[in-house]
């Protein structure tokens, strides 16, 4: 039930923001992330934002693993 | 210009660096076993997503014959209490009000029927999404309403946020059912019967409680334990990193789901959760009780109680329906095809035992996409037994 989904904030109206979807625009809770702004990638879990997204912290973490699985092959 | 998610996502779904760490599992693995003088290695993650992600894209096919991936308390939906059911469906048969559910909770059996069976009977049940749709269904009502609150950590902080910032309507009550992982988790590597050798942390729980939330397991079982997102390879990186630390022979927190999930957690989260509620001793459902692992409203906060308006005396409730194994299921110490029920007399179009109800629970997860023994079998058919 902690199913999170990804999508992009389009607008911020108080504390609800409108969250694109791919395609599938909803309004969501945005009590618990107080400072997201359009543009934004977040997680929502059941109607509320519960975190951000860094796609630059994701493209860092394969990088990082990519140089762990090297290593692995010349142990 | 960043990115599109899809982007994000296809690097996640990349065969060649899948290839590239399920070698390395199958590298490490023995290692491992060889460094104890093991013949099996168990790690354990507990989230029902988790459990999604491993059966759908058949990870378990991939690892090597003697790791096992096991299931652990995962899904709130499994072992929120029946009597919390049975009260549900007392509320919504015999009295006039509203109950507003999630659509997980509304197919769980209590004792005599599910909600849905309630509504079915007349009962005035409805599905939300989330909280929000709670508020905007309560605002246009003018009887009481009821919400169900089911949920980990994940899900709290948000009804807790309306409750502290009183932004609730006053016809709408609580049922507060909410449990937490934390406590469980260490409930679940104290029995004596379940040797782990390493703990997957559900990532979306961490996104609120922080990834130090889980010190305690290097930290008092020795053992590591690594958080993780949701895609293929995040399940896949963390058991590689597990085999890693037992190679090096150091324990640590390891957040390898850095790109939504921090040390310290959603701290706004945090602080509505410790204003809204307060830990007390709870039971969970096949499980009985695990000291500090659920939430109560706080006294102030008593008013939301839906128990202030309507007194349900339910004393009929039974724990699990006869011969269902969901207790040890949940608690990882058996898998739904040691259930003698599990797609007979339990199937998810007519479930008899909670962990057959959830999208997230465990015999639902199998029913839909196969266990274990019919990936691997389908595996060879296809010929990507050979993977590695």
């Amino acid at each position: 039930m902690c199913l999170g989904i990804p999508g992009v904030v389009v607008e911020v109206k108080g504390t609800i923001a409108i969250v694109d979807f791919g395609g599938v625009k909803r309004e969501v809770d945005s009590l618990l992330v107080p400072n997201i702004k359009p543009g934004d990638y977040v997680i929502v879990h059941a109607g509320a934002i519960i975190s951000k997204l860094s796609p630059e912290e994701a493209e860092e973490t394969i990088k990082a693993w990519r140089e762990v699985l090297e290593a692995l092959y010349e142990m | 210009m960043r990115k599109g998610l899809r982007e994000i996502i296809k690097v996640y779904r990349e065969l060649s660096i899948i290839k590239d760490i399920v070698k390395g599992i199958h590298k490490l693995a023995p290692k491992v076993m060889r460094k104890y003088g093991a013949d099996k290695l168990k790690i354990m993650h507990v989230c029902g997503t988790h459990e999604h992600t491993i059966t759908y894209y058949g990870l378990r096919s991939l690892m090597p014959e003697n790791l096992e991936l096991i299931a652990g308390p995962g899904c709130p939906v499994c072992i929120a209490p029946t009597r919390i059911i049975d009260e549900a469906i007392e509320l919504s048969l015999n009295y006039d009000v509203t109950l507003l559910t999630y659509g997980d909770m509304y197919k769980v059996p209590g004792t005599k029927m599910s909600l849905a069976a309630a509504r079915s009977l007349g009962g005035d049940v409805r599905i939300v999404y989330g909280f929000l749709d709670a508020i905007k269904i309560a605002k246009k009502q003018n009887k009481p309403c009821i919400f169900l609150a089911v949920g980990f950590e994940t899900t709290q902080p948000t009804t807790a946020s309306h409750i502290v910032l009183k932004s609730i309507p006053k016809n709408l009550k609580l049922i507060i059912a909410y449990r937490l992982t934390v406590p469980a988790v260490d409930y679940v590597l104290n029995q004596p019967d379940i040797p782990l050798n390493g703990i997957i942390a559900p990532g979306h729980v961490t996104s609120i409680t922080g990834a130090k939330a889980w010190k305690f397991i290097p930290e008092k079982y020795n053992i590591p334990a690594v958080v993780a997102g949701f895609e293929p390879l995040d399940v896949l990186l963390a058991i590689l990193e597990i085999l890693k630390q037992h190679l090096e022979g150091k324990f640590r927190v390891y957040n390898e789901y850095s790109r939504v999930d921090s040390w310290e957690g959603n701290i706004v989260a945090q602080k509505y959760v410790e204003q809204a509620f307060n830990v007390i001793n709870a039971d969970w459902r096949g499980i009985g009780v695990i000291p500090r692992s659920g939430l109560e409203l706080k006294e102030k906060f008593k008013d939301y109680d839906s128990r202030t308006l309507f007194d349900v005396k339910i004393d009929y409730s039974i724990d699990l329906p006869p011969g269902c194994k969901c207790g040890d299921v949940t608690l990882g110490k058996a898998v739904p095809t040691d259930c003698p029920l599990f797609m007979r007399a339990c199937t998810p179009s007519r479930p008899y035992g909670p962990c057959m109800v959830s999208s997230e629970g465990t015999c639902a997860v199998w029913a839909r996409f196969g266990g274990e023994g019919k990936v691997k079998e389908l595996a060879k058919i296809l010929g990507l037994d050979n993977i590695v």
